[in-house]
């Protein structure tokens, strides 16, 4: 075949599960909107999503804030500016650090499971049985993933930045002796209303992130074992992927 | 798979069992018969009402009066039995709780489960799986229940059990029954018609008496399992030798 009939189909190809997947994402927020609603469902997928990523977060919150402390510490000694430790760490954990990196764990603990669990409905005929018994598939199973994912994910991201800060507080001013007032007076100061909507705007974007990705791989994976084993590993270097890129996009649109 | 020409119907409080071997087109003649899939072309029509140009909604409505066996029983592996089975009550009407306990536990009796109720679906058997889903497709007091295969992969005991559930429900509550199989023995057990299909095209359709007593050579072949006859064991009309010494 020739060379640019190949990239025009390759290309096609691509454009085409995009819009798919475009209509997927829309169609499964639609129908969370229209009745019945299944608060039930919805609570549990947010204690899925949200609930039981609390430990994982807290771990990489609190190690990072306080890797950030010593590393931060390190850095303004040397200007003699130790007391600016406290904004920081802040500011880099509430701005960045916070959502993308809560983000990046839940898509491994719970993006990853997400997908083998719709690609193992597939396999199973569960879908299928969903329809014959007149539920519609999308709205039973994918519309309270992608809302629990809105809803969990700027909460994860604050509880992150509050254990970040606290372990940036631990190595500072506990173990490094930087001024107790300092890190936190200047932090109050520092920090803006915007800096905080900036993160967790980004972090709610991620929760769409993850939850669509990780339904969609689902959703349109090959129903055998292969099949799902790939398609959850995709998912997940996917969803990675994607919110280091729209992490750069959604910055630079908000500085 | 495709299908030309096909047409079929099943008869009201009859079971009607379509036989076929692998690939002869069965799975997609069920699909298209309940809507999962729409055929490219031809209609379907269930109480009179085509199937394959309704709405959704009305599409929905009337899949509430259909049941359906899944071949791997397809049961939500996160409820329990009872949920399981309560599942489209809870799901479409508004009845109480302790009635819809009323209405499990009788679905459970008539499949000989009752006690399971709070197990999970990976805790039973693959026969009592079957049964299972039988009592999820009853519940709803469907009109019609189609059975996607319901016999393979159990042993001759289960087999028997579930065609005596297929017989006994079909009789009791007058469902009309659609099975789709490859098991002679069991069809034999439980049709009242039988249509046999062969790559996409039905090669006869009868009666249990009809049906064995057919002449035709495909049929005797397919009830009477012989590896040689008019359907081939390859797949390919390429000659053997032509193959091997040629290409």
């Amino acid at each position: 075949m020739d060379i640019t009939a190949k990239f025009g189909r390759f290309t096609l190809n691509r454009l085409q599960i995009l819009g798919r997947s475009g209509i997927f994402l829309l169609a499964a927020i639609f129908q969370a909107f229209l009745p019945p609603f299944r608060i039930r469902r919805l609570v549990k997928e947010i204690e899925f999503i949200g609930s039981k990523s609390f430990l994982i977060v807290f771990v990489t919150a609190l190690f990072t804030g306080m890797v950030l402390g010593i590393q931060g510490y390190y850095s303004l000694s040397q200007f003699g500016a130790e007391a600016a430790l406290g904004v920081m760490v802040a500011l880099s954990i509430i701005r960045e650090l916070g959502p993308v990196l809560c983000s990046l764990m839940v898509a491994g603990r719970a993006g990853s499971a997400i997908t083998a669990e719709i690609g193992i409905m597939k396999i199973t005929d569960q879908f299928p049985a969903l329809e014959m018994m007149a539920i519609d598939p999308l709205k039973y199973v994918i519309s309270p993933k992608i809302i629990a994912g809105i809803l969990s994910l700027p909460l994860l991201t604050a509880f992150f930045n509050l254990v970040g800060i606290a372990g940036g507080y631990l190595v500072g001013v506990k173990l490094l002796g930087v001024n107790e007032g300092a890190y936190l007076g200047k932090m109050v100061l520092a920090i803006t209303f915007t800096d905080i909507y900036g993160g967790i705007l980004k972090s709610l974007c991620f929760g769409v992130l993850i939850t669509w990705i990780a339904s969609f791989m689902g959703f349109t994976a090959e129903p055998t074992t292969e099949g799902v084993s790939r398609a959850t590993t995709n998912a997940v270097v996917l969803i990675s992927l994607s919110i280091l890129i729209v992490d750069y996009i959604l910055t630079s649109l908000l500085l | 798979m495709v299908s030309n020409n096909l047409n079929c119907h099943f008869e009201k409080g009859k079971i009607t069992v379509i036989l076929g071997g692998s690939g002869s087109g069965k799975t997609s003649l069920l699909r298209q018969v309940t809507g999962l899939e729409k055929p490219d072309s031809g209609s379907v029509y269930f109480n009179g009402l085509d199937l394959t140009t309704m709405g959704r909604k009305k599409l929905y409505d009337t899949r509430k009066k259909m049941g359906m066996l899944f071949q791997g029983s397809a049961l939500f592996n996160y409820l329990n039995i009872f949920e399981n089975i309560a599942f489209p009550l809870r799901e479409h009407t508004k009845i109480a709780d302790n009635i819809i306990k009323t209405i499990v536990t009788m679905k459970l009796e008539m499949v000989g489960l009752r006690g399971t109720e709070k197990l999970m679906p990976s805790q039973l058997s693959g026969g009592m799986t079957k049964r299972v889903g039988l009592a999820r497709a009853i519940v709803m007091d469907p009109e019609i229940i189609f059975y996607d295969e319901p016999t393979s992969g159990l042993d001759p005991i289960s087999t028997g059990v579930i065609d005596k559930l297929i017989k006994d429900l079909n009789q009791a509550l007058n469902i009309t029954s659609v099975v789709v199989s490859h098991d002679i023995k069991s069809c034999f057990r439980i049709a009242d018609n039988i249509i046999i299909l062969f790559y996409g095209d039905i090669i006869a359709e009868g009666t249990v008496e009809e049906i064995k007593n057919s002449k035709d050579l495909r049929v005797k072949q397919f009830i009477n399992g012989e590896p040689e006859g008019p359907i081939p064991f390859t797949r390919t009309d390429k000659n053997y030798l032509d193959e091997i010494l040629f290409d």
